[in-house]
């Protein structure tokens, strides 16, 4: 008896109870959602382009992040960091296409994703061999001010991230859209046969979006970051990627950017009314039960497409 | 010269079919199984049992769980830990609540349950291709810790939130407990490892095996030939789950006395992965193999340092075993997809022309 | 030529049979129908919905319209599984062969849905279970003898050459000793030794087993030579059926293959 209170009365008394902290919950979760979003894009962009499942996204975040802090914390300014930590992102995935991606290029998809599985853990060690494994914190000049609006706290922060994040998804959009490489890119990603006939340099592509997907990593490492510290579960934020991809559909830029959203707000929503009376931490799997669930009706997302299978 | 089949063959498909067709290969298995039962237990000290070998066989049992699902079947799951988990909180609260029960059985019970909670992430996610097990499994990874650590009745309110193997006997003697030595541990373990290598290797020869590789390889051709996808692919999630299932009580009861969530968490799950990844995917030596590999390299990796006298940060050889460990997973995949079983059998047909180079 | 079974009954009708993939129609009220013990073949352009035809009675492809009627009993869709215990067994354009197994394990695959021993029989392997793939064996070692490829029982098939892959493949379905079998471009990249070969065994398999056979197939040759009767398809629809002589002087079906405007 006890029991359905706590999970279905409680939470929904106290939500109509003070809707003022609701909107502030859902905004939060929103918020968090767009750092998701950020992840899950470079997911969806390596995986459109290359079919390649790229466990390491969170890793390459870390990374990147990693590299930008210790740049700073050697004095360099705030832009040459930037720029530089960008290029090192670009020979990382130079040094991924020749290494990993070009002799395994024929695998079935499983062992490309147990390959990105290593490279996740050997970016793992080199960055926190080469800048230490310390929390450190992150200061790109992103003002960080709590300020209200009609009685709803908010911060600063969080809006700026939601604008860059929307940047983000525009610019990449035009690229893909508008571009003679994004055209390539997206050739590439329905038929790599089909591309290669066409004289589409394969390599270099590839090349191309997985730097990209390390700069939009930079960028989530970034917002990360800044926010709560640069620091070695970064990389697990990753694995949260994959239940948003789920509910938004693997192939899908709109999907990541919904399915972030709605993994965001609610997490943060059975985190802050369901979670208390169990201790705490459903954050820790909600998302991935909901993709679950998502499984069950709807497995290619809201937004993926229905694969027509030919023999 | 001497390790050669010329002369031997076959008068029936079941010596054919035979696990060790070649003499050779017997007389080696024969001498292993004496090494392991006989040998081993009057020989090795405490300290390497404990440390060493009671792990890498738990481990072992584990990844060749894992192979079965991953390597034959094609199936990828990251929730090792997770089923290892229920295992060993199964036999806790098992034995707690009913002590009389022999230990051993209530081992298979505990695999048997972690088997029926495979089942049941299996279902959602096996009926549809790519990576969805993986995700299902990474659910039920963290859902499960979870609900250990949060939930007082999965190990009996204890406020330390830890569950603790009660001394248990088989036949008089100790088995599991503080009083329980090293040797007995050990033993227990090998019987559980070797009678279920056996059934392993048993399935994978035969027409369940089939199914699987027949899924893995070509799975729309199977289903065209009659190979039931989702039935197969659960029977392999099933027998996984078991096989870790038992794998984590047995890491409770007879290795560490003790364990707390943290002990199945997902590096766990990571762990094994690697262990069949390099050890060889799709062959049950090769789990045995990669278990005895990632088991042993952090060892070495902490004494060597010591050995050689270099000074080295505890943190910094983490992370230098993540590195090798990452690095290696890749070279396995490109230059040898089959792992260190394929290295294995490379080196016997080395063997078959020896002293002559080709 | 040897003398056959006499063709009997149908055994397969395909009535009024349609598919489309988005705006594509690959089959259009397709009908026809297929007689015990004969060889009929599935002849026209490329793109004309011949391997679509064959996937739709095998069930792995779900017609929107029409129905299948198979050994008397008719259904609006086919389903794979039903195929295979109904007796339908097939081979594939590429081929689908499993890469990681050798050529044995790979035709006893083909007697998979006969093996009911279940995994606990198998886990002891001993006894029952054993006993059942003995028997099966047999019958497998008989497919191989029958298409003499008993040197390269335990070689890996994806080091075979094509057209011995192929020839496994046919053994994978013949393992499963079907009423019917669909064959979609059985000689395909072969040379001209390996499809007297191919050739040679279709017409024992229908000799010597009485198997109904539906085969799709580009040489014209071959077709003319082997088949009892031949359906004509062009963009999905049927453009005629016959005897190959008929068919051969068809004008639809010559103004189909040079590509004439209609």
């Amino acid at each position: 008896m006890d029991l359905l209170n706590i999970l279905f009365v409680a939470p929904f008394v106290d939500m109509i109870g003070n809707p003022r902290f609701l909107v502030e919950v859902i905004v939060g979760g929103l918020l968090t959602g767009v750092m998701y979003s950020l992840v899950a894009l470079g997911f969806v962009l390596i995986f459109k382009a290359s079919g390649v499942f790229n466990f390491a996204q969170g890793a390459m975040v870390l990374f990147a992040a990693l590299t930008l802090v210790g740049l700073l914390e050697h004095g360099v300014h705030v832009v040459f960091a930037l720029a530089a930590t960008a290029i090192v992102m670009v020979l990382l995935a130079i040094a991924i296409e020749r290494l990993m991606l070009s002799p395994l290029v024929n695998q079935p998809g499983i062992i490309l994703f147990m390959a990105t599985i290593g490279l996740d853990f050997v970016l793992r060690g080199v960055g926190q061999i080469a800048w230490g494994s310390n929390v450190k914190p992150l200061d790109v000049g992103i003002p960080d001010k709590p300020f209200e609006v009609h009685g709803i706290l908010l911060n600063s922060f969080d809006l700026y991230a939601a604008a860059i994040a929307a940047v983000l998804v525009t610019v990449l959009a035009i690229f893909f859209q508008k571009t003679a490489v994004g055209r390539a890119l997206r050739a590439v990603a329905d038929d790599h046969q089909a591309a290669l006939s066409v004289g589409i340099p394969l390599r270099t592509i590839w090349a191309i979006v997985w730097s990209v997907a390390g700069i939009v990593g930079l960028v989530a490492g970034i917002m990360w970051g800044a926010k709560s510290g640069v620091q070695f579960s970064l990389s697990l934020i990753a694995l949260k990627a994959l239940p948003v991809l789920i509910l938004g559909g693997f192939t899908s830029v709109p999907g990541a950017i919904i399915g972030g959203l709605i993994i965001g707000v609610g997490e943060k929503i059975a985190e802050i009314y369901w979670a208390p009376p169990f201790g705490g931490a459903i954050e820790n799997w909600f998302a991935y039960m909901l993709a679950l669930v998502f499984l069950l009706f709807r497995p290619q997302g809201l937004f993926g497409e229905r694969i027509i299978e030919r023999v | 010269m001497f390790y050669r089949e010329a002369g031997q063959f076959k008068t029936s498909y079941a010596s054919d079919q035979s696990m060790f067709p070649i003499i050779q290969d017997r007389v080696f298995i024969a001498l292993v199984l004496i090494v392991a039962y006989a040998v081993v237990p009057m020989w090795a000290n405490e300290y390497w049992l404990q440390a060493v070998i009671i792990p890498f066989m738990i481990f072992a049992l584990a990844a060749v769980g894992l192979n079965l699902l991953t390597g034959y079947a094609g199936q990828l799951s990251l929730g090792t830990g997770a089923f290892m988990a229920v295992g060993a909180y199964a036999t806790y609260k098992i034995t707690t609540h009913y002590p009389d029960i022999n230990i051993l059985i209530v081992f298979l019970m505990s695999g048997l349950i972690a088997a029926a909670v495979g089942i049941m992430f299996g279902i959602p996610s096996l009926r549809i291709k790519g990576f969805y097990l993986a995700v299902a499994t990474l659910a039920a990874q963290f859902f499960i810790l979870w609900l250990f650590n949060k939930v007082g009745w999965f190990f009996n309110n204890n406020p330390s939130g830890t569950i603790i193997a009660p001394p248990r006997t088989f036949f008089g003697v100790m088995v599991a407990g503080p009083e329980a030595t090293a040797q007995v541990r050990y033993f227990v373990a090998l019987v559980f490892l070797t009678v279920f290598t056996v059934i392993a290797k048993n399935l994978v020869r035969g027409r369940v095996g089939r199914a699987w590789m027949a899924i893995r390889d070509r799975d729309i051709a199977a289903e065209i030939i009659g190979i039931q996808p989702l039935q197969t692919k659960l029977l392999a999630f099933a027998i996984s789950s078991f096989y870790c299932g038992v794998a984590g009580a047995m890491s409770v009861f007879l290795w560490l006395g003790s364990a707390e969530t943290e002990a199945f968490d997902i590096n766990i799950s990571f762990q094994v992965l690697f262990m069949i990844i390099i050890g060889g995917l799709g062959s049950i030596l090769g789990s045995i193999l990669g278990a005895a590999f990632i088991t042993l390299v952090p060892i070495f990796l902490t004494n060597a340092p010591a050995l050689l006298n270099i000074p080295f940060p505890t943190d910094l050889s983490k992370h230098i075993e993540e590195i090798i460990f990452g690095g290696l997973i890749i070279l396995f995949l490109i230059a040898e997809p089959n792992g260190l079983a394929r290295l294995w059998q490379i080196s016997k047909e080395k063997l078959r022309r020896w002293p002559f180079p080709y | 030529m040897s003398p056959r079974n006499k063709i009997g009954d149908v055994l397969l009708a395909v009535d009024g049979v349609s598919i489309s993939f988005g705006g594509v129609k690959a089959l259009d009220k397709v009908s026809f129908d297929v007689r015990t013990h004969e060889i009929l073949a599935i002849i026209g352009p490329n793109g004309a919905g011949k391997s679509s035809m064959l996937n739709c009675i095998n069930g792995f492809y779900h017609p929107q319209e029409g129905s299948i009627t198979f050994k008397g009993q008719r259904r609006k869709q086919m389903q794979t599984h039903v195929a295979a215990l109904q007796g339908i067994a097939r081979t594939f354009q590429n081929i689908a062969l499993f890469k990681g197994m050798s050529t044995l394990d790979n035709i006893m695959t083909g007697r998979n849905l006969k093996m009911k021993k279940n995994f606990l029989w198998q886990a002891l392997y001993y006894g029952p279970a054993l006993k059942e793939e003995l028997e099966h064996r047999t019958v497998v070692e008989n497919v191989i003898d029958f298409l003499e490829i008993e040197s390269i029982r335990k070689t890996p098939v994806g080091r075979l050459p094509y057209g011995l892959q192929k020839r496994v493949e046919l053994g994978r379905a013949l393992a499963a000793e079907p009423d019917l079998l669909l064959l979609d471009e059985p000689m395909a990249g072969m040379n001209y030794e390996e499809k007297e070969d191919m050739v040679r065994f279709i017409l024992d398999v229908n000799d010597e087993f009485g198997t109904t056979i539906v085969l799709i197939e580009h040489d014209m040759s071959v077709v003319m030579d082997i088949s009892d009767r031949v359906v004509v398809l062009d963009y999905g629809r049927k453009i005629a059926e016959g005897t190959p002589d008929e068919v051969r002087v068809n004008q639809d079906v010559v103004d189909a293959y040079l590509g004439v405007g209609h």
